[in-house]
């Protein structure tokens, strides 16, 4: 699988997710810096019909705020916000995120950025799809050394949703915060069984059919090189480069 | 007053809010206090730190950094933040971008400190001692469970500095949309402001500029240094430099890479290049 048509199915995988009739619906999605695959599946279920409002923090022009910064978190903690993105430079099997690093508090292993908003967002929003492209033995771990923001929260504490999935560059997992536990749903094209479990870190279930993840149908892949991409180039011009093969420089033109 | 002048009002050891780089933070005022060797800052990322905050960071001028995260962007870690915790020179203060915000808004209220939802359940609020848990006191009436929710202290920073577009005639800045700019000059004890330019007459009277004003009561003084926001972009007037931040990125992940950075860009105030002002 080259790395274009993997993007353009980690995508479809993504818009599945949003647009998911068993879920809480996605009537106003946030959508964080550098997250140009979860953008474009957010635009990819829009433009299929979904009523979705689409605010992306980091539009270099046209944000979708006007009370700075502290808005998103506003409107989260009113509730309105029904699904967010978060990865995690360690993920754990109950869901857990570590933004802080390995080793000693505050990360004196190896140091990563930070928890930014998480440990509010993960609790405030409705739902939340976790996206990780690297899925490795490294990444989702046993149980994070840290904890950025909690998979699951103890009985009589203020929460609306949790993890609806996590999505990497081999499968998606969904989550099941009963049990706090991921279960493999369905495997991306190459990826059997046994590689994943290989390459996961914790523990999951695994389900007697398990799906191939699917790509974009040729109607979807021709909306994302279309109007998608339209929508994608002023705020991810590199993405746009390597995905669809456009510039901005060519877009202005 | 220039951005030099300016910097030199912040003395070593002083509590500086700072904000991240898609949010006018100052990139010529930062290059400034590294040319006047400050020591022993205690920087706040308000919420998030960056190209600023490493540079400062690299040059040996912070001892503390409260944050939510550091990052480059696109550019990836902050290495010269990576590098002074991993050898124990910087003491990092974890938290999250919404109890900054909230800690800025209860100082601007001028009240000791404002509840949070969220948060509970992240080992942030176990390394934050200064945090404090309750029950919520207004629960309805008859509701069985207790309802924890967090308490943030009030946070007044000794000084915050940004960069804003224009300043006129009373000492009143425009930052436009980037209202964030204004709770934390509200906050502050301090705001040292550079600006683009100085415009006649007062904003405050015209109200197509008004919202995105900053009024002088708040200002403590002002600088004008044209593209001071450099690598970091002004509203619409001109963008983010995703080359040079590469760049710096690059030379900054060893000592002698930073050295010459500072060589190239901060030894002498440096333009920005003509491709980045091509928009204006």
């Amino acid at each position: 699988m080259n790395g274009k048509s993997n993007e353009l199915l980690l995508i479809a995988a993504i818009a599945r997710l949003i647009a998911d009739p068993a879920a809480h619906p996605a009537r106003h999605v946030a959508v964080g810096a550098a997250s140009p695959i979860p953008a474009a599946a957010c635009w990819l279920a829009k433009m299929q019909g979904a009523d979705i409002r689409l605010s992306l923090l980091h539009r270099p022009r046209g944000n979708p705020f006007s009370e700075g910064t502290r808005e998103l978190f506003d409107l989260a903690g009113q509730g309105r916000i029904d699904l967010f993105f978060l990865g995690g430079g360690q993920i754990d099997g109950a869901a857990n995120i570590n933004l802080i690093g390995t080793g000693a508090w505050p990360g004196t292993g190896v140091r990563f950025p930070g928890s930014f908003g998480s440990a509010f967002m993960y609790l405030t929003v409705h739902r939340t799809i976790l996206f990780r492209e690297e899925h490795s033995a490294r990444v989702l771990v046993p149980r994070v050394d840290h904890v950025s923001a909690p998979g699951i929260s103890s009985p009589g504490t203020f929460r609306r949703g949790h993890a609806q999935a996590l999505v990497t560059g081999r499968c998606v997992f969904r989550f099941d915060p009963t049990r706090a536990r991921f279960s493999l749903a369905s495997l991306h094209p190459g990826e059997t069984r046994e590689t994943v479990r290989a390459a996961t870190g914790f523990d999951y279930d695994e389900p007697a059919d398990i799906a191939t993840t699917a790509g974009p149908t040729e109607a979807q892949a021709a909306t994302l090189a279309g109007p998608v991409c339209d929508a994608m180039i002023e705020t991810y011009p590199d993405f746009c480069r390597r995905v669809w093969g456009r510039g901005a420089k060519e877009e202005a033109a | 007053m220039d951005v030099d002048a300016l910097a030199a009002l912040v003395p070593d050891g002083a509590q500086l809010a700072l904000v991240p780089d898609n949010s006018l933070s100052p990139g010529a005022f930062a290059r400034a206090l590294v040319r006047r060797g400050v020591r022993d800052l205690r920087l706040v990322g308000v919420p998030v730190a960056g190209y600023a905050t490493d540079l400062l960071i690299g040059a040996g001028c912070v001892a503390e950094l409260e944050t939510s995260a550091v990052t480059l962007g696109e550019a990836g870690m902050a290495p010269r933040f990576a590098a002074a915790l991993a050898a124990g020179r910087l003491r990092v203060v974890d938290t999250t971008c919404p109890a900054m915000h909230t800690r800025l808004q209860a100082a601007e209220k001028g009240v000791p400190f404002m509840p949070l939802r969220g948060v509970l359940g992240s080992d942030l609020v176990a390394h934050r001692p200064d945090w404090k848990v309750i029950d919520n006191p207004f629960q309805p009436r008859g509701a069985e469970a207790a309802d924890p929710i967090l308490l943030l202290p009030a946070l007044s920073p000794e000084f915050a500095a940004f960069h804003a577009a224009m300043a006129d005639e009373e000492g009143n800045v425009w930052v436009g949309r980037r209202r964030e700019l204004a709770t934390l000059a509200h906050a502050a004890q301090r705001s040292l402001v550079t600006v683009e330019r100085r415009v006649p007459g007062n904003m405050l009277e015209d109200e197509r500029l008004a919202p995105g004003v900053i009024a002088a009561v708040y200002v403590s003084a002002i600088a004008v240094a044209r593209h001071g926001a450099w690598p970091i972009g002004l509203l619409d007037e001109y963008g983010y430099d995703a080359a040079h931040i590469d760049l710096y990125a690059k030379l900054a992940r060893s000592e002698p890479g930073f050295a010459e950075y500072c060589a190239r860009f901060v030894a002498a105030p440096t333009e920005p290049p003509a491709t980045i002002l091509a928009a204006e």
